[in-house]
């Protein structure tokens, strides 16, 4: 079960027979959890959960996110509760689907978040990026304190996907509500929310709203979606606006806050950025190697070997691909950000046929938000490195990020302001 | 250099269109698309290596 942080019990916890992905202590030192694991297991097991299991080896990790045959995505965060969702759709197709509804489900979302459809949506997001520095800018001049996640990183995605879907921006603190309870206290909120607070509820006000005035935002084009000549199910649209909110928002805003923690502890790279910003592209991948922030899961459906490990029918697995993506077997120099690593065939949006759907926007938003912070700033630093808090469960990154910037000379004017 | 894209391996990570986008184009759903055929263009053998080695998927081969 999770502990809250006044709970944790670390001391005498052994990660490879007792692991909990839900500790802050895993949360804080995870990369050096996996090393540790490489080493001994190298699948690990914990009794928690009903039985769940922890590969960590690149090759483990790919085979399971290959295997659909031994492994259902039917429930794809761990928590004590095995959901009976509808197969093979899920709760929030198709993230939750087995094929081959998984295809289906899939195809429908696809082209929404293509590479050339995301690139319509990198000047809207390049303007909320600057809205924010603006206003970063103005604490920092005011001689506030700063935090890069709470004042920056948490609300780029927000406002993006807000704007895919077409609900207001305006709407970011609940949905941040929903998703702390779903992925950072998986059901423990069970029974405790009024039912006009939950998710499911605003999702139904959403999908209502939509239906009174259509529009073409993305709710809009779900709702004219078919399958086979017959519309959506409400539970299918409701069940994958709930997926794009969760999984597009806590990952993103994890990954630009991983990124930008590193460029406060290495100046070095920061000042690298600054001085060549046509090595961003190459640094952003390493970026999202070093600070993959998704651990999906599986089911076992079947029992099965892996590495050395027989994994029961019944029992959950995580697929760590942060943990992947620092296996020195695949990537030399496997636990340095390598800013410039030409090759490097990372697997920050996962393996196999659930590919992080929304890879390409992701990838764009890091870009546009660390492009946009580098020029703003010529330097960045941890006044506090104790006080950064790393989100606990299966979406690693920096909640809080206190640090403290230096306003580039050359940082481009938000607005020019008239000289007394 | 020969190159050989696997469409089947291809989960439409688009990597190859990133590093080598004289290569490689994606379609509607965001797939990869070779845009040559079987022999790579000397001044573009580098951009195939990238290529291929930057696929999660090893969907991308080359031989010289």
């Amino acid at each position: 079960m999770g502990n809250d942080t006044d709970e944790t019990d670390t001391a005498a916890r052994d990660w490879a027979t007792d692991f909990d992905h839900t500790d802050p202590a895993y949360a804080a030192a995870a990369p050096e959890i996996w090393d540790e694991l490489r080493e001994r297991c190298p699948v690990a097991h914990t009794d928690r959960f009903g039985g769940t299991w922890l590969p960590v080896r690149h090759a483990d990790v790919s085979a399971i996110a290959h295997d659909t045959e031994h492994f259902t995505s039917r429930s794809v965060i761990v928590s004590d509760f095995r959901t009976d969702a509808p197969a093979p759709i899920g709760f929030a197709p198709p993230i939750t689907s087995d094929p081959p509804f998984h295809e289906i489900a899939r195809r429908i979302l696809l082209p929404a978040f293509s590479p050339k459809a995301v690139r319509a949506l990198e000047d809207a997001t390049r303007t909320f990026c600057r809205e924010l520095l603006d206003a970063i800018e103005a604490k920092v001049t005011a001689g506030e304190p700063i935090d890069a996640a709470v004042d920056y990183a948490q609300h780029i995605p927000v406002r993006v996907i807000a704007h895919m879907l077409g609900v207001p921006p305006t709407d970011g603190d609940r949905f941040r509500t929903f998703i702390h309870r779903i992925l950072e206290r998986p059901g423990q909120y069970a029974g405790t929310i009024a039912p006009e607070d939950t998710l499911f509820h605003y999702l139904s006000q959403v999908i209502a709203e939509h239906r009174r005035e259509p529009n073409d935002d993305l709710i809009g084009f779900l709702l004219n979606a078919e399958i086979a000549g017959q519309a959506l199910t409400d539970e299918h649209v409701g069940g994958t606006v709930a997926l794009l909110l969760i999984a597009g928002i806590d990952t993103t805003w994890s990954a630009i806050g991983a990124s930008l923690w590193h460029l406060a502890a290495h100046p070095e790279h920061l000042a690298r950025l600054r001085a060549e910003p046509a090595l961003l592209p190459t640094a952003v991948e390493e970026l999202l190697r070093a600070y993959a922030p998704v651990t999906m899961a599986r089911i076992v459906t079947q029992d099965v070997e892996v590495g050395g490990t027989t994994l029961h029918e019944g029992d959950w697995c995580l697929l760590p691909f942060p943990a992947a993506n620092r296996d020195p077997e695949v990537f030399e120099q496997a636990d340095e950000v390598v800013l410039d690593r030409a090759r490097n065939r990372h697997a920050a949006f996962g393996l196999g046929i659930h590919r992080c759907i929304g890879s390409n926007l992701a990838r764009m938003e890091l870009t546009v938000a660390l492009d946009e912070w580098v020029r703003r700033f010529d330097a960045m630093s941890l006044p506090d490195p104790e006080a950064v808090r790393w989100s606990t469960g299966q979406v690693r990154g920096p909640r809080t990020l206190p640090v403290t910037v230096g306003l580039a000379a050359d940082s481009p004017r938000p607005t020019e302001e008239a000289q007394p | 250099m020969r190159i050989h894209f696997d469409r089947d391996a291809c989960q439409g990570h688009n990597r190859c269109g990133l590093v080598a986008p004289d290569l490689f184009d994606t379609d509607d759903e965001g797939y990869a698309v070779l845009l040559v055929e079987g022999e790579v263009p000397p001044e573009l053998e580098d951009a195939a290596r990238l290529a291929a080695d930057n696929c999660p998927e090893f969907a991308i081969t080359v031989e010289d």
